[in-house]
């Protein structure tokens, strides 16, 4: 196994110095060059996790390996890709990029031109000298992806990637990770809680309970060579998803309404063939 | 009066004061800001440096840089000493309070980016902290220069050395009405060229840099 979360444990001090279990005993297993998704209601530590496995924060108990190594600090075999670009406005998108390579000691010359490279796989070879503020969010977020991919790393850690951009620039991004990934064979660890995103994406999708965060389901959706699906299988696979979610999404949601609140009299989903027999 | 000021600045009496000026403040204002820097950092960094130092900086901020004279000429003598102290009191804890607050208001964003890249120590200060807080270091200058400018005048009025300030005092014990209105108006100029052309240009070309104002 490439990346392996061996009984993590966290928790972390609320205001009222209680312990608020945030990360309750996972154990996960990636293999090399997969793109597996993490799903779950907000507040279900799933960013918490990737966090861990990036070397940000520390876990309580448990431990991580990637490839055999021990997680125990940041380190650029493990890039993260932020929810905002976090693109450093006083450089250019050239230099935003060399960034993490000059830090690994490699020319000026020899950066440049692998973030070109780069730049020109996420199609903005244009853009190369324009501050982060002349560019627009989807813009942003292929420069972060780029500063993330020519780093080459073990594996790419995306923490809600493109929740922030609008559902077009989205679609076309979610077509250009794909290729990306396809290209390049990096393993890809993404946080979401779009589901439709997680089933479109990935090959497994690792859908979260919450209060505390743990592993409710491990679920591998079914691809085909090509890579593009029937919009039914797509679809069901959603809707399994989003079943398995219900019950957790009630308990978030009683927990902020009050114990009255009912969520399951009006459900959220419907099978599309009055049900029968639609999912067998 | 203007035959004064005309006259002042080309036998050389006005000019020769303003070049002493400009040097004391330029020396007492640098060493400000690197102090204020230094502390700042320390300030951000050590919670035990904020508790105690961060404290006595904000006290200390709020004492008019003059009031430092008497003990800068105990210390020094009443001479060039004693006025570049006073210089650079009156700038440093201005610069130590807005670069204490630069750097505490570098997003953790980019803070977290930089670490993910493996950056940290020296290189993490040099490329993140600094830059991010260029921003606020910029008016810290700005205020800082004014007090600066200040107790530089307040300085050579009382210490002599041959500035501006020593000239105005000059004026007044010769009765020489329109010599002390020239030096007004050169330190005038002066204040307004520095904050206007130095410290706004600098603003503006960081505000378009970073997109924080349109062109």
């Amino acid at each position: 196994m490439y990346l392996t979360i061996d009984g993590i444990e966290k928790s972390f001090l609320t205001e009222k110095k209680d312990r608020l279990k945030v990360l309750d005993n996972i154990n996960l297993n990636v293999e090399k060059g997969s793109f597996v998704s993490i799903v779950g209601p907000s507040g279900c530590g799933k960013s918490t996790l990737l966090y861990l496995i990036a070397g940000l924060d520390k876990a309580d108990q448990g431990e991580i390996r990637v490839a055999g190594n021990l997680v125990k600090k940041p380190g650029p075999e493990r890039v993260v890709v932020f929810q905002e670009a976090g693109l450093f406005p006083w450089l250019t998108v050239l230099e935003n990029v060399t960034y993490g390579l000059l830090l690994k000691k490699m020319t000026k010359e020899q950066a440049e031109q692998k973030a070109r490279e780069v730049l020109k796989m996420v199609h903005l070879s244009k853009y190369v000298d324009s501050y982060p503020h002349q560019l627009s969010g989807g813009m942003k977020q292929r420069v972060s992806i780029a500063r993330a991919l020519v780093m080459e790393p073990d594996i790419l850690l995306m923490d809600e990637p493109f929740s922030a951009l609008d559902e077009q620039t989205r679609m076309v991004l979610h077509k250009e990770l794909l290729e990306i990934w396809r290209k390049t064979k990096v393993t890809i660890f993404f946080v979401t809680h779009n589901i439709r995103e997680a089933v479109l994406l990935s090959e497994q999708v690792v859908v979260f309970a919450t209060r505390p965060g743990k592993i409710k389901e491990i679920i591998t959706v079914p691809t085909m060579k090509d890579g593009i699906m029937p919009d039914g299988v797509t679809l069901h696979t959603e809707q399994k998803i989003l079943s398995i979610l219900e019950e957790e999404l009630e308990k978030v949601l009683k927990e902020e309404m009050g114990d009255d609140y009912s969520f399951k009299t009006n459900h959220l989903h419907r099978g599309d063939s009055g049900d029968m027999g639609s999912h067998i | 009066m203007l035959d004064t000021l005309v006259n002042g600045l080309i036998n050389g009496q006005i000019t020769t004061a303003i070049g002493k000026s400009l040097g004391r403040i330029l020396l007492g204002f640098s060493i400000a800001i690197v102090v204020g820097l230094v502390l700042g950092y320390f300030i951000w960094r050590y919670k035990m440096v904020e508790d105690t130092l961060g404290f006595v900086v904000t006290a200390l901020q709020s004492i008019p840089s003059i009031v430092w004279f008497p003990l800068a000429i105990i210390w020094f003598g009443l001479n060039d000493m004693a006025i570049l102290f006073i210089v650079t009191i009156g700038a440093t804890w201005t610069m130590t309070v807005n670069a204490t607050s630069g750097f505490k208001n570098v997003p953790p964003l980019y803070q977290r980016v930089a670490k993910v890249y493996g950056s940290g120590g020296f290189h993490f200060i040099r490329t993140v902290i600094l830059p991010a807080s260029v921003p606020q270091l910029i008016s810290g200058l700005r205020i800082a220069w004014a007090f600066s400018w200040r107790a530089l005048m307040a300085g050579e009025l009382l210490g002599g050395g041959g500035g501006l300030g020593q000239l105005l005092e000059m004026g007044r014990s010769l009765g020489q009405m329109d010599l002390v209105i020239s030096v007004m108006i050169i330190i005038a100029i002066i204040g307004t060229i520095v904050d206007n052309v130095v410290f706004s240009r600098l603003e503006r070309s960081v505000e378009v840099k970073w997109g924080l104002r349109a062109r």
